[in-house]
C-alpha cells in the first residue's frame, strides 16, 4: 500500500538576482515527502537545503518548477495561508507575548475561539512540558525552553507539515540529544509529517524515517538511514554521511584490482574501467598474521571502546580501520600488520 | 565586592562624582521653573516685571477676563482658543510625523548597512540650518505668490492662489517639517534592533500583513515610537517661531501667547501662569499617554 504524499516538489529551482549576479541556489530538485514521516534534507551549508523548506514554507517562491501539498498545487499561496508551520533556527519568538500567547497566536489568527484557544494552548504545553511557563515572557526562558515553545507555537494550529529549520543548532550537545529524541516523540505522538533540515548527519540518521542528501543546489540521494549509509550513490554522500576510506581501483575479472595488486571481490553491478571503493572503518580488520593486505600502523587514535588505526598500504594509500579495544593491548605504530576487508560491504562507485 | 563597607564608600565616592551634574540639574532646571512658578503669584508691575506682593491675578487671568467698565467676570475665550488651537495642532503634527515617519524609518533600517549612513545622515541636514531660515523658506513655498501656487496655477490646476500662509494648515505644515527628524530618529533606532524573522513567523502562524503590522511590529516598536511622540508633541505644544513666522499675529500658539505677555502685554504674572499651564499640560499628557500605553501591554 502505498502512502499519500504529503509535499510533491517538482523540478523546483531558485535563482537570486538577475543576469551576471544570478544564483542559482535550488536546480531542478523533485523530491516526494510521505504523510507522517520524519523527513530530514541534509547538506553542508549553502547547500540549498534551507531554500528549498522556505520555499516550502511559501518564503521564497520558486523560479521554476512546482510545490504540491496533499494534491494541491501551493506554489503561489503566501504563507499565511499554507497550513504548514516553521520553527526557526533562531525560534523567533514574539518577544512582546508570553509564552501561551506565543502558541496561541497562530491559532488566534486563524479566528479560533478565545475558548479554543486556551485549550489548544493548555494541551500544546503539556505535549512540550512546559505548563508551569505559561505566563512568562521569551526571554526569561533557557535556550532549551524557547525551544520547546517554538515547536509547541508551530504545533498548536495542528499544520499538515512542520518544517524544522536547524532548530538544535543553538542548544548545547546533551540538550540536543534531549531535543532529538523530543522531536521524534512528538512526531510520532502527533503523526504530523516533519521536514527537519540539518547538517549534522548524526541528527539526520537518528531522527529521519528518511533522508535527503543535498549539495550545491541539487538532490543526490533520497532513501532510510541505512540506505544512505550502507549504500551511497557517490563519494560525496559516503564522505559526507560518517567516516570512510575511499581507495581507487580498476575492474578486472568481475574483481577490483586496487593500487598494492591486490584483488578484491567486491559486489559488483556492471562497473567497467576505474572505480572507487567505499570502505567504512568498521569494515576494515587488521591482524597479525595471514591476512589480504599488507600494510603498516601509521596512526593509532584511542577512543575509549574503540580505536582508530591509520595504516599505510604498500602503494602509501591511507586507510582507517575503526577496532573494538581490548585488554590485550593493541597495535603499536610501525607494526606491520595484514589488513583484510569485509568486501560484500564495500561500495562500488563510478570514479 | 563582597565587602559591605567598600560598597559603601564606592556608593558615597558616587554621590560625590556625580554632585557637578546634580548641582547644575537643581540650579539650570529646577531653580528658572520655581523661579517662574513663583512669578505666576506676585502681583504685576506698572510697566513690566512684578510688584513683590502676592496675588491670585495672574493664574485668574489665564482662563477669566473682567470687564474694565462693570467689572463683570467672563471666561477668556480668546485664552481657551489658543490653547485649544495649540494642544490640537501639536496632536497633529505629532500624527502626521508617525505616519510619514514610520514609512522613512522603515525604508532606512531595510537599507544595506552602507547607504544607510548616508540616509541618516540627509534626514540630519536640515538641523544644520538656522530654524528661522527654514521657517521662511516654507513661507517661500506655500505663500499666494509662491513655488506651490505660481506651480499649481501654471499647470491650471487652480485659477487663484490658494491662501495656506497664515492659516492652522500653514502651521501644521510648518511643525510637520521641522520635527520629521525628531520622529524618525527614535523610530530608525526602534526599527533596526527589530528582528525581521519575527515577520516571516507571523506570516507563517496564519497573520495577514495588517495583523503582522498591529500584532507584532508595532507593539515591539512600541518604545521607539513613545520616544517619537513624545520628543515631537512637546516642542510642539511650545512651538514658537514656526506660528509666529507661519501663523502671522492672529494664529497664535501657547508660545506666542507668553511671548506676549512677557514682551508688549507687560504681564510677567499672566506669563508665568500660563508658562506653568503650559508645563502642566505637557505632564499630563505624559502621564496619561504612560498610562494608556502600559496597560495594554499584557496583551499587546
Amino acid at each position: 500500500m502505498t502512502k499519500d504524499i504529503a509535499i510533491d516538489a517538482r523540478n523546483v529551482g531558485k535563482i537570486y538576482g538577475t543576469g551576471a549576479n544570478a544564483v542559482a541556489a535550488l536546480g531542478d530538485v523533485s523530491i516526494s515527502i510521505e504523510q507522517g514521516e520524519f523527513f530530514t534534507l541534509l547538506g553542508p551549508s549553502g547547500c540549498g537545503k534551507t531554500t528549498l523548506l522556505r520555499c516550502i514554507a511559501g518564503f521564497e517562491t520558486p523560479t521554476t518548477g512546482s510545490i504540491h501539498l496533499s494534491g494541491r498545487d501551493i506554489t503561489y499561496i503566501p504563507p499565511n495561508r499554507r497550513p504548514v508551520n516553521t520553527v526557526f533556527q533562531s525560534y523567533a519568538l514574539f518577544p512582546h507575548l508570553t509564552v501561551a500567547d506565543n502558541i496561541g497566536f497562530g491559532l488566534k489568527m486563524q479566528g479560533k475561539s478565545a475558548a479554543d484557544v486556551s485549550k489548544a494552548v493548555d494541551r500544546v504545553l503539556t505535549l512540550v512540558k512546559l505548563e508551569d511557563f505559561a505566563k512568562r515572557l521569551p526571554q526569561q526562558l533557557s535556550g532549551g525552553q524557547q525551544q520547546r515553545v517554538a515547536l509547541a507555537r508551530a504545533l498548536a494550529p495542528e499544520p499538515e507539515v512542520l518544517l524544522l529549520d536547524e532548530p538544535l543548532s543553538a542548544l548545547d550537545l546533551k540538550l540536543r540529544k534531549e531535543m532529538q529524541s523530543e522531536l521524534k516523540r512528538l512526531q510520532t505522538e502527533t503523526g504530523i509529517t516533519f521536514i527537519f533540515v540539518t547538517h549534522d548527519q548524526e541528527e539526520a540518521l537518528t531522527m529521519s524515517n528518511r533522508i535527503g542528501v543535498m549539495s550545491a543546489g541539487a538532490l543526490l540521494q533520497v532513501g532510510t538511514p541505512h540506505d544512505i549509509y550502507d549504500r551511497p550513490v557517490n563519494r560525496f554522500v559516503a564522505d559526507f554521511i560518517g567516516e570512510t576510506n575511499f581507495l581507487v581501483g580498476r575492474v578486472e575479472e568481475s574483481k577490483v584490482r586496487i593500487g598494492t595488486g591486490d584483488l578484491l571481490a567486491v559486489p559488483l553491478a556492471g562497473q567497467t574501467g576505474e572505480v572507487t571503493l567505499a570502505i567504512r572503518p568498521e569494515h576494515v580488520r587488521v591482524s597479525t598474521e595471514g591476512a589480504e593486505i599488507a600494510a603498516k600502523i601509521v596512526d593509532a587514535t584511542y577512543l575509549g571502546t574503540d580505536t582508530h588505526y591509520t595504516l599505510a598500504l604498500s602503494d602509501d594509500s591511507k586507510l582507517v580501520a575503526r577496532i573494538q579495544s581490548n585488554s590485550a593491548g593493541g597495535f603499536g605504530i610501525g607494526d606491520p600488520v595484514g589488513v583484510s576487508i569485509d568486501a560484500q560491504a564495500v561500495q562500488v562507485l563510478k570514479s | 565586592m563582597s565587602n559591605p563597607r567598600r560598597q559603601r564608600s564606592n556608593g558615597a565616592n558616587g554621590w560625590l562624582l556625580s554632585a557637578p551634574a546634580l548641582i547644575l540639574l537643581v540650579l539650570a532646571a529646577s531653580g528658572p521653573l520655581l523661579i517662574v512658578a513663583f512669578y505666576s503669584i506676585l502681583e504685576k508691575g506698572d510697566y513690566s516685571g512684578v510688584r513683590w506682593i502676592l496675588s491670585g491675578d495672574g493664574w485668574f487671568r489665564v482662563l477669566f477676563e473682567r470687564d474694565i467698565f462693570d467689572q463683570t467676570v467672563s471666561l477668556a475665550d480668546a485664552n481657551l482658543s489658543i490653547f485649544w488651537r495649540s494642544v490640537k495642532l501639536s496632536i497633529a503634527t505629532t500624527l502626521i510625523t508617525f505616519v510619514f515617519g514610520l514609512p522613512t524609518a522603515w525604508f532606512i533600517a531595510t537599507r544595506p548597512a552602507k547607504s544607510r549612513a548616508i540616509w541618516l545622515f540627509l534626514i540630519t541636514i536640515p538641523f544644520w540650518t538656522n530654524l528661522l531660515i527654514r521657517t521662511f523658506a516654507i513661507m517661500e513655498v506655500i505663500r499666494n505668490q509662491g513655488i506651490l501656487n505660481t506651480f499649481l496655477m501654471y499647470t491650471g490646476a487652480i485659477s487663484e492662489p490658494i491662501q495656506i500662509l497664515y492659516t492652522d494648515l500653514a502651521v501644521l505644515i510648518g511643525m510637520t517639517y521641522v520635527y520629521l527628524p525628531l520622529m524618525v530618529l527614535p523610530l530608525y533606532a526602534a526599527i533596526d534592533r527589530f528582528d525581521f524573522k519575527l515577520i516571516e513567523a507571523g506570516y507563517d502562524l496564519y497573520a495577514s500583513r495588517w495583523q503582522v503590522l498591529r500584532g507584532v511590529i508595532l507593539p515591539i516598536i512600541k518604545p521607539g515610537i513613545v520616544a517619537g511622540c513624545i520628543l515631537v508633541f512637546i516642542p510642539s505644544l511650545g512651538a514658537y517661531v514656526t506660528p509666529r513666522v507661519l501663523g502671522g499675529g492672529k494664529n497664535m500658539m501657547i508660545g506666542n501667547f507668553i511671548e506676549l505677555q512677557f514682551g508688549q502685554g507687560q504681564n510677567w504674572p499672566l506669563g508665568a501662569a500660563l508658562s506653568t499651564v503650559l508645563l502642566l499640560i505637557v505632564l499630563v499628557s505624559l502621564l496619561v499617554y504612560t498610562r494608556v500605553t502600559s496597560r495594554e501591554d499584557p496583551h499587546g
